[in-house]
């Protein structure tokens, strides 16, 4: 059928290594995103005059039309940037990757993030020109660890969720990326006891609710099925790809916190959830494996709960048991470490993981792997969920 | 003396808020509403989400308010915080006035002691030049 031949897939993955903030110092923010497009391109078998497109999101600096000229790609056909800060926007630009070559608008598009806290600002701090900052920077909330403990504050008031549940997707996430070598917590244990001794952020979030900051960059090549079927490079299917919001999440966690009451404690994904299942033809109990955005740990409860894995607020009994861990659970999480554990690129490191499980590549493998679902940063404006499958 | 030091980051009206700021300067907690049709908005911003009217009005706020939510913040991301964590942060909400919240501080109480849905009531803290923001404490049995 032709319709499915312009079905979308992803052909190549790449990255810089990840450190700590301001540890790469060697290389401009700019040189280590252009490296990993061109690792991704090798991975795909493709090179940058096969490039047509590129999309990115929360205002990455390594604009395309730079890039364009960096790499000499000589026909750009689609050049997108996604709305919104933060990671809300990585499987949005995704998206955008998804609906240019569907439509037939471009090919190749490259999906990308560079992200050096180094050399840029650091996100855990204050800064100048926040949206609504009149409303926030007088009383003191000056930064997402605190914006967000607002959330899972009336989170943890409205429904059974303790800071047992809490740490157990802090402890999951550093079990796993000490299995991961290019983890930036790969040689670093994590006890119960070390997490629940660490010091206060913005309770309820202790330091290791929250993730890393980190320096790194990441790409993901995508194209058609097929032309996916002339290339040596295991693609894989992106089965369904979603992004909106609610209203007034746009002044919502970040700013001044008028969100509608009975979506508050919430990531601001259920909207779409239910349309992504039923566009990739699965339900949630079909998914093998999940890459949920882990920017601080009672959001990615949340998201369990927002995307259908469970009932409202019982994400905490979800994932007692055993459920998240690799390798016996029902639901492997955050194989790669997350962004509490690995690395912190705006989510485009658990989209490279998904496709990682699906190659069979992850240092966390689940067996024969079929779907897996990712979701971009939660509780802003908009967010973003792809299910990712292997189909032959 | 002020709640936080004086760097702490002022309030810096622009064209869309500054209603609201000029109000704060006479000690008066103002939401903004439509001209036209009423609805209640927070953030201001210049347009009714309902009607799509740009005319506005203000409307005072009652007191007590109640604790919607809150965090303690203990690791200072500004340097003029660093002498006071740890401190609250709250979004207080107000019972006749449906669909605003405001972000603000709960002082005067141990921090281990707020709840959620506490009734809190204004008071003024004077940040110089001419401004006073908005902070809130435990209401007295009287207020509430
Ligand atoms: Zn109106």
């Amino acid at each position: 059928m032709s319709v499915a031949r312009q079905e979308p897939c992803i052909v190549g993955v790449g990255q810089s290594e990840f450190t700590r903030w301001g540890g790469i110092q060697d290389r401009s923010q700019f040189q280590i995103t252009a490296e990993a497009i061109c690792a991704a391109l090798r991975d795909a078998g493709l090179s940058a005059s096969d490039v047509d497109g590129f999309a990115s999101f929360s205002n990455d600096a390594n604009e395309g039309p730079l890039m364009q000229v960096a790499l000499g790609v000589p026909v750009i056909r689609w050049s997108s940037m996604v709305w919104g800060g933060g990671g809300g926007g990585s499987i949005a630009a995704l998206a955008q990757a998804c609906a240019a070559v569907e439509a037939g608008h471009a090919n190749v598009v490259v999906v990308y993030r560079g992200l050096c806290q180094g050399q840029g600002r650091r996100f855990g701090r204050f800064s100048t020109g926040r949206t609504q900052g009149n409303f926030v920077n007088p009383f003191g909330l000056f930064a997402p660890p605190q914006m967000l403990a607002l959330l899972v504050r009336r989170f943890m008031h409205l429904y059974p969720i303790t800071e047992e549940h809490l740490s157990e997707v802090v402890l999951n996430a550093r079990a796993n990326a000490n299995r991961n070598p290019r983890a930036v917590m790969y040689a670093r244990t994590l006890s119960r006891e070390q997490y629940f001794q660490a010091r206060w952020i913005a309770e309820p979030l202790r330091l290791y609710d929250c993730c890393l900051e980190t320096d790194g960059a990441c790409a993901v090549v995508v194209t058609t099925r097929e032309r996916a079927n002339d290339l040596s490079a295991q693609a894989v299917d992106i089965l369904a790809v979603a992004h909106g919001s609610g209203p007034d999440w746009g002044t919502g966690p970040l700013g001044s916190h008028n969100m509608p009451d009975d979506d508050y404690a919430s990531t601001n994904s259920k909207r779409f959830t239910r349309d992504l299942f039923a566009r990739a033809g699965v339900s949630p109990r079909e998914i093998d494996v999940a890459q949920i955005y882990d920017h601080f740990s009672g959001l990615t409860l949340m998201a369990l709960e927002d995307y259908g894995f469970c009932g409202r607020g019982e994400s905490g009994d979800f994932i007692s048991r055993g459920r998240i861990r690799w390798p016996d659970g029902e639901l492997p999480l955050n194989t790669s470490g997350g962004q509490l554990s690995e690395a912190y690129v705006h989510g485009m490191n658990l989209l490279i993981e998904g496709v990682r499980q699906l190659r069979g590549e992850s240092t966390s493998q689940v067996p024969n792997a079929r779907t897996c679902l990712v979701t971009g940063g939660l509780g802003v404006s908009p967010t973003s969920g792809t299910i990712l499958g292997r189909r032959q | 003396m002020s709640f936080f030091p004086d760097e702490m980051p002022r309030p810096e009206p622009d064209r869309d808020d500054q209603g609201f700021w000029e109000a704060c300067a006479q000690r008066r907690l103002c939401f903004q509403a439509c001209g036209a049709c009423g609805a209640l908005r927070h953030p201001p911003r210049p347009i009714c989400y309902r009607c799509h009217s740009v005319e506005t009005k203000w409307v005072e706020a009652p007191s007590p308010a109640v604790v919607y939510t809150f965090c303690v913040v203990h690791h200072p991301n500004h340097p003029a915080v660093a002498s006071r964590v740890p401190y609250v942060v709250g979004v207080v909400e107000f019972p006749s006035l449906p669909g605003v919240r405001l972000v603000t501080n709960i002082t005067d109480i141990a921090h281990s002691a707020v709840r959620i849905g506490m009734p809190v009531s204004i008071w003024w803290d004077d940040i110089g030049g001419g401004m006073f923001v908005p902070r809130f404490r435990p209401a007295a049995p009287s207020d509430a």
